[in-house]
């Protein structure tokens, strides 16, 4: 792999991806359906980042947002740059691949079933590298499905090199082989070995390892780990699974219904957690050495698209919600620097967008019960009687 | 063992792993195919035996297919000079058989082959876009696939006339809406695999996509439909040589010989009967055939 520049000095100030105000949304017979709700993030060289969440907040669809990838769905952002320039769609199509790369949730069906996995990667690299060979789609076709690839060629020294990167064994064979002749996890091996034949220094993965066993996963896991060590390539580790985030994550976004929650460095976000929804995750992980009957669940369920609540979207399964909550929601530092909640409950913090409180005098009294001055009184932001059932 | 295998090993590189510059896999499976099953064997046989009669038929055949002898009008015998009897003008009907082949093979895989381009880029084109283009390009093949095919063939036949290039259009025409449906209805599953958003995600354009990727994973209905159609171009030719719009009317065609034959089908049934049998053989073979080769594109079906 070529040596990257690294980025020299504090990353802090300028992320590798800067995501600012994401928006996508899917027009459908009953009316449009919002994925991502305004999210902003950055993500530094060199960093794991991981977004966490439940099927269908709109993990998958931020990756695809980003990528330019989301077919039917209406993205808008504010902007969305790639080491400090905003890119635009033609720029992006020429990025993807290259620059920046996706690994796919399903290996089993990501790759394409009649094409060996050599040549699938193999064509990465002469999309993306400087290998001199032509990519005319006729002289694509005979090397992909008749000729194969002629093996003196360097797309193919280099797709059987990177096979060898990603620790699979005897990779001159293997790279003559279909996706079907190889286990999910050499599949999913296969894919990073794409996903890397463009020397990307950024690698969205999209639950990379949801369709592996546990044994596989790890393996998966290391590999990136490994690959961030030694390429210093940024990864944005898309996952539902918590035990996967705290493993491998240098930062985490905790994302709900479309909207980032909580964002914090991964110790943080353990140790601290701040908005209610991360503390509902976390209590509802089941830990081997408890003899609880039950599982801690959220209660209620994921808010239906078409009839989104105003306000929080977690308003409705959230033990402290009150009033404040059906109002739009801002951003709030919490504990101290790289933590930010979107919640009510914090506005009493300085709000990262004015740096004012919005509303003087603690509302953390509401929740212990002692609290029975009406809201609306005091702040006049919220209709007598709230909307809250 | 076979014949087969020592020619692999003559022309197999130093890499071991292309045959004249095509993948050897690819090979292996088409031959074990062949190999493995029986209808394959019939098939391949076939084909190869009437393609072969028909590309070397100036060689092969006993007599010049126009040479007229009239001391052997209708004559039914078996000879070591007539193998399959004479027509009514003396003529040789194996010759008139073997050269009939160049032309009704031709005329079908041409035809075919044109139905195909046309409509299979019709059908990836529509499949992949969808919304207007699709519909446009759909509703089109929609008002084709509402004329009968002979319809159309011999319209197009009286407006250009007749001859070879002709009679292949026309007929090839006919089959463009059928390969057009076909693709489409492909394209339109293969579209949702992930596979292609793994393709775009790499940076593929869409005609890159559309071509190397999902074009790729439909051809083996294509291949199934592609033998049947020549099959049915074959018949479609005769059925047009029967009418007498076929390639020229002199010349030897197995539609023109059912149909000149068709005046003396109660004193010589054989010079009927012997090219409809020829033709009956030829869509057999090159169904089965076809079927083999289906079998031997589809990668998945090698963990024999």
């Amino acid at each position: 792999m070529t040596p990257r520049t690294p980025t020299q000095g504090s990353t802090r100030e300028e992320p590798l991806l800067e995501v600012e105000n994401l928006r996508t949304s899917f027009p459908t017979d009953r009316g449009d359906v919002t994925a991502v709700d305004g999210i902003s993030f950055g993500v530094d060289t060199g960093e794991i980042f991981g977004i966490v969440g439940e099927s269908g907040s709109g993990k998958s669809v931020t990756a695809l947002s980003i990528l330019g990838l989301a077919a039917d769905g209406e993205v808008e952002a504010d902007a969305i740059r790639f080491r400090g320039e905003e890119l635009s769609t033609r720029e992006m199509s020429a990025v993807r691949g290259g620059e920046i790369s996706m690994i796919f949730q399903d290996p089993m069906s990501s790759l394409n079933p009649v094409m060996t996995v050599g040549e699938q990667i193999a064509e990465v690299v002469r999309h993306h590298g400087e290998v001199g060979e032509s990519t005319g789609i006729l002289s694509e076709l005979r090397r992909k499905y008749v000729t194969g690839t002629s093996d003196s060629s360097r797309s193919w020294q280099r797709a059987v090199e990177l096979l060898d990167t990603v620790g699979i064994p005897d990779p001159e064979q293997r790279a003559n082989e279909y996706p079907h002749q190889l286990s999910g996890g050499m599949k999913q091996r296969v894919m990073i070995a794409q996903a890397l034949a463009g020397d990307p220094s950024l690698i969205i993965a999209d639950e990379p390892t949801t369709a592996l066993d546990v044994t596989i996963e790890a393996q998966i896991l290391n590999e990136l780990f490994e690959l961030r060590d030694e390429f210093g390539v940024s990864i944005v580790l898309i996952t539902h699974d918590l035990a996967v985030v705290r493993e491998t994550c240098d930062r985490v976004a905790v994302m709900y219904a479309g909207e980032l929650m909580e964002t914090a460095r991964t110790e943080t976000l353990f140790d601290e957690p701040t908005h209610p929804y991360t503390k509902g995750l976390l209590r509802s992980i089941p830990r081997v050495d408890d003899d609880r009957e039950w599982l801690n669940a959220i209660d209620g369920t994921v808010p239906d698209p078409f009839n989104r609540p105003s306000g929080c979207p977690f308003r409705d399964r959230c033990d402290a919600a009150f009033e404040l909550c059906s109002e739009p929601l801002d951003r709030y530092d919490a504990t101290g620097t790289d933590h930010e909640v979107r919640c009510h409950l914090q506005h009493d913090a300085v709000d990262i967008d004015d740096g004012e409180p919005v509303v003087e005098g603690s509302l953390h009294s509401r929740l212990d019960g002692t609290e029975t001055e009406p809201l609306d009184e005091r702040s006049g932001v919220v209709e007598p009687g709230g909307e809250r059932q | 063992m076979s014949v087969a295998d020592r020619v692999r090993e003559r022309l197999a590189t130093e890499e071991g792993s292309r045959v004249l510059g095509i993948r050897s896999d690819l090979l292996d499976r088409l031959v074990k195919t062949i190999r493995l099953d029986l209808r394959a064997k019939i098939g391949f046989t076939i084909v190869v035996l009437f393609g072969l009669s028909a590309v070397f038929a100036p060689m092969l055949a006993p007599h010049d297919p126009m040479a007229q002898a009239f001391g052997m009008l209708q004559s039914p015998n078996p000879s070591s000079a007539n193998p399959l009897g004479t027509d009514s003008f003396g003529r040789d009907l194996l010759s008139r058989l073997m050269y009939g082949a160049r032309i009704s093979l031709a005329v079908g895989l041409g035809a075919v082959t044109f139905g195909a381009l046309v409509g299979i880029l019709i059908g990836l084109f529509a499949g992949y876009y969808g919304g207007w283009l699709d519909d446009l390009l759909m509703r089109a093949v929609d008002v084709m696939w509402a004329f009968p095919w002979l319809l159309i063939a011999i319209i197009l036949v009286a407006i250009f006339g007749q001859g070879f290039w002709n009679v292949m259009f026309a007929v090839g025409f006919a089959y463009i809406d059928d390969f057009a449906r076909l693709a489409r209805g492909e394209v339109l599953s293969v579209r949702e695999e992930e596979y292609t958003l793994a393709a775009e995600s790499i940076g593929l354009s869409d005609t890159e996509i559309i071509f190397e990727e999902v074009f790729p994973n439909t051809v083996a209905p294509l291949i199934v439909q592609f033998t049947v159609f020549t099959a049915r171009a074959i018949l479609a030719e005769s059925t047009l040589s029967f009418l007498g719009l076929g390639v020229k009317p002199t010349t030897p065609t197995w539609g023109a010989l059912l149909g000149q034959g068709r005046g003396f089908i109660t004193q010589a049934w054989w010079i009927s009967i012997i090219p409809g049998i020829a033709i009956m053989i030829t869509v057999l073979g090159i169904n089965l055939f076809g079927d083999a080769l289906r079998d031997a594109f589809d990668v998945k079906e090698t963990e024999t």
